[in-house]
């Protein structure tokens, strides 16, 4: 598990703005990923994608990591920034933008 | 895995809180009224109901929506 967790970091370090989902930007295979990508998608984010049910080392490897047990989860700058709960209300209140411009 | 038992979980694991659930047997939304949120913002509200629920994330609960609110917050948007 521990190079899973490795190349976690590494991703995240070198990608400013990663999203964990399930499925794919083009196909997402659940509500919350794809509201998510919706989101990054109206604010014109470019970011890259991983479909956590091709891999399932990192299904359960990104839980262990960020101490967050659901999918789909974005990060920024290295930064866990949340679910799709906290996407829509940091969507919402305006402040989603600027911390993917940060 | 079913309302009662999680707003119990919930209610038992977060001090002096106002707990509501509803949900499909999987899929779950609640709002949750407690001082402990005080100073913490969603994030770590979130974080701290899902340290409460973590064995039942693993399996039972597929999702949770929440509202997570200090008293004074329930008060503005006038949640009893």
């Amino acid at each position: 598990m521990s190079d899973t967790i490795d190349n976690i970091q590494k991703t995240i370090n070198e990608n400013k703005i990663v999203l964990y989902m399930k499925g794919t930007p083009e196909s997402p295979q659940c509500g919350f990923s794809s509201r998510v990508v919706q989101i990054l998608n109206e604010l014109g984010t470019m970011y890259i994608s991983f479909d956590v049910l091709a891999d399932p080392d990192l299904r359960s490897g990104i839980k262990e990591f960020s101490n967050w047990p659901t999918i789909p989860q974005l990060y920024v700058n290295g930064e866990f920034v949340g679910g799709c709960d906290i996407c829509v209300e940091l969507y919402t209140n305006g402040e989603l933008a600027g911390i993917l411009e940060k | 895995m079913n309302e009662l038992y999680i707003k119990e979980k919930i209610q038992g694991g977060l001090k002096d809180s106002i707990v509501e659930v509803t949900g499909d047997g999987t899929h779950f939304e609640a709002l949750i009224v407690s001082p402990e949120f005080e100073g913490k913002n969603t994030l770590q509200r979130h974080k701290l109901v899902y340290s409460i629920l973590q064995e039942e994330m693993k399996e039972a609960i597929h999702a949770l929506s929440m509202k997570t609110l200090t008293v004074d917050e329930a008060k503005e948007k006038n949640i009893e």
